[in-house]
């Protein structure tokens, strides 16, 4: 179901196509462009509506560039997204103003993500009042979403940002996000500050609340975990671009890509039998000014071969893939590829997976 | 969204219980708890008093000389039968300047000018250069460039420099006195209100303003004004004893108030061939503009340490 929708399916909430932004690095005494960071480098996926989507990989591999642009807090280089089936900003699409009201969306600090001159009422009021609602109204709304997130309203409504705990000031910017009753909501590492315990209430919180109010999450982590607990689908990002998508079980369990396989294996195991010794991931991920050519993930792949570096691979079917939906950009996942460990073509859908089979001892 | 009901009635006296006060109620309280704070802001309001109701006070015309008089010690002396009217013990208290006017008068009427002098320049490059430091830093970009790179300018030339420059261009008097010194009280208060600008325009919660569409008049209003106000307010209140202090040298050089009006600076000036022969009076305006300094620079300094609320 990524980038375009099954035929039949329903209208994606979020279709992105060629999402692309590359940041300048300004040198000499005029201050031109010398470089460019390719943050976000032409990625594709569809969000339906009601599903979460976990978004997943190191950090600046382009998580959070891929949040502010689909926000429009950044403006991207190329590509369109669409919401509703409708183009944004485009003759007859959906303007800016009306994209934020169904899109909105909770930062990693949670802290820095409130005015520390408002109260916490005024915070969670102020969009709706922008937006033309009546003060008043505003206000009780305030009161009814802090009572939604689990904060006592009477106890919360006068407070300051820095009266609260950090799991209390991200309720309070899940209902700010909330207040202008969006469908979409992104969550930029919106957990990841909190406790574990902490973590775990606001987890809750916002499945109720999806439950309660028909949202779409896009869950974007680096904890592994917590993405396979709330993700309905999983994107793994790299350099930049999309390496895998697919339903959870399928990226948990059948991993297609060695990018995959690596941050799996990187999760800490309960059972210390199982403990991986040796890391799964040596060193820095490539400088996003000058990828590698080919497959951006060759330069740390333990399967690379000539083909890896000759073309890069394109987001596809993974084969012989055992859930539907399930893609990868890896050369191994493609019949006829050229590398010596894809299957052959015309091979059944029951081929081993050689980066699972590769990797498991 | 499901319609909440009302709170209940505990939870009302619950939070009767822990009132958490407004932003302005605990900086107002942390400053009552601040002696020394206190004690500038009590001796500032006196001056200012004084200044205001210096018609009503003074003993004496501030302009009325009488040349027998010339130069008189402070007041103690003058009971030893220097005085001619028996009846006044402290005929002229802190003594009289080189034209025989009453000094306490002289210094009464005085500070109102030198206050004037010292709040206005800062006030008016207030309002200009921050307006000038908000716009370039929210707006960034080439528009910051060019505002920034222009201010810098002015950083080419000492700032008592600028001000006689400048003064001396237009010529003496009040207004260019006050224009010269907002001159040169803009290019900083356009440095500190463009980096906190900056810096406040970054942070978080501006984007999610941004995220949940608000206007950007209404993100400059309510998310930026509120949280660069404060800063920019406390440095410019720290800029008020230069002020004065630079007022005082422009009078002092016969650039800014002119005789016969009173003003600390001026009468410095003018009361400077006496310092052989009376001290005391000689040194009785610059210890005004001295005891008014401090006070506004202690006063700063509390505010500054009272407004900074996030601790």
């Amino acid at each position: 179901m990524s980038g375009a929708p099954a035929s039949g399916a329903a209208v994606p909430l979020l279709a992105v196509e060629g999402l692309k932004k590359h940041f300048p690095i300004l040198g000499g005494l005029l201050r031109r462009p010398v470089a460019w960071v390719q943050a976000v480098d032409g990625i594709d996926f569809a969000v339906a509506p009601g599903e979460t989507l976990g978004v997943v990989g190191e950090s600046g591999c382009g998580k959070s560039t891929t949040a502010r642009l689909l926000m429009h807090l950044v403006a991207p280089d190329a590509g369109t997204v669409r919401f509703g089936g409708r183009a944004i900003n485009a003759p007859g699409g959906i303007g800016l103003s009306e994209l934020r009201r169904q899109m909105q969306m909770v930062f990693q600090d949670s802290y820095a993500s409130l005015n520390p001159r408002l109260t916490v009422a005024d915070t969670i009021a102020s969009a709706p009042a922008g937006h033309g609602m009546k003060r008043a109204d505003a206000q009780r709304l305030a009161h009814d979403l802090l009572a939604r997130v689990g904060l006592e309203p009477a106890l919360f409504l006068r407070r300051y940002p820095h009266e609260l705990s950090g799991g209390q000031r991200q309720r309070v910017n899940i209902a700010r996000a909330l207040a202008l009753s969006p469908r979409l909501l992104i969550l930029d590492e919106a957990v990841s500050a909190l406790d574990k315990s902490v973590e775990a209430q606001v987890l809750n919180l916002l499945l109720d609340l999806k439950d309660d109010l028909g949202l779409t999450y896009i869950f974007i982590s680096h904890d592994l975990n917590v993405v396979q607990f709330i993700s309905d689908r999983v994107m793994v990002m790299y350099l930049g671009r999309v390496v895998e998508i697919g339903p959870v079980e399928a990226i948990y369990a059948e991993p297609a890509h060695p990018y995959t396989r690596a941050l799996l294996d990187s999760m800490p195991a309960m059972d210390p039998d199982r403990r991986t010794t040796e890391p799964p991931l040596s060193g820095d991920p490539p400088n996003p000014i000058n990828p590698p050519s080919g497959c951006r993930f060759r330069t740390r792949c333990t399967f690379a071969e000539a083909v890896c570096t000759a073309r890069e691979p394109a987001l596809d079917t993974v084969a012989g893939a055992k859930f539907a939906g399930h893609h990868a950009a890896c050369h191994m996942a493609r019949a006829g590829s050229g590398h010596s460990k894809a299957p052959a073509p015309g091979a059944g859908g029951d081929s081993a997976n050689p980066v699972t089979a590769g990797a498991r001892p | 969204m499901a319609a909440q009901p009302p709170a209940p009635a505990i939870a009302t006296s619950a939070s009767a219980a822990t009132p958490t006060r407004g932003y302005w109620a605990t900086v107002g309280r942390r400053l009552m708890r601040d002696r020394v704070t206190m004690a500038c802001a009590l001796v500032l309001a006196l001056i200012l008093l004084a200044a205001l109701l210096a018609p009503l006070i003074a003993p004496h015309d501030p302009f009325l000389g009488r040349m027998p008089r010339r130069l008189r010690p402070f007041g103690i002396l003058n009971s030893l039968g220097m005085s001619d009217n028996p009846r006044a013990i402290l005929e002229h208290p802190f003594g009289t300047d080189e034209l025989g006017r009453d000094m306490l008068t002289r210094i009464l009427y005085g500070g109102r000018l030198s206050l004037f002098m010292g709040v206005t320049p800062v006030f008016n490059a207030l309002v200009i250069g921050g307006l000038l430091g908000i716009v370039a830093g929210f707006l960034g970009g080439w528009v910051n460039t060019l505002i920034m790179r222009t201010i810098d300018v002015f950083y080419a030339f000492p700032s008592v420099l600028l001000a006689i420059a400048i003064s001396g261009t237009l010529g003496a008097g009040i207004v260019n006195a006050i224009v010269s010194l907002t001159v040169v009280f803009i290019p900083p208060i356009v440095r500190v209100s463009e980096s906190v600008t900056t810096s406040v325009r970054t942070l978080d919660y501006v984007d999610a303003a941004r995220a949940s569409g608000l206007g950007t008049l209404s993100i400059l209003r309510v998310h930026v004004l509120r949280n660069v106000f404060g800063p920019i307010f406390i440095y410019a209140t720290s800029l008020i004893s230069v002020s004065i202090i630079l007022a005082s040298g422009l009078s002092f050089l016969g650039l800014g108030v002119e005789p016969p009006n009173a003003e600390w600076g001026l009468m410095l000036n003018t009361l400077r061939p006496a310092i052989y022969t009376r001290p005391e009076v000689a040194a009785l305006p610059g210890f005004a503009i001295l005891v008014t300094s401090v006070c506004f620079n202690l006063l700063s300094d509390g505010l500054r340490s009272a407004m900074d609320v996030r601790i």
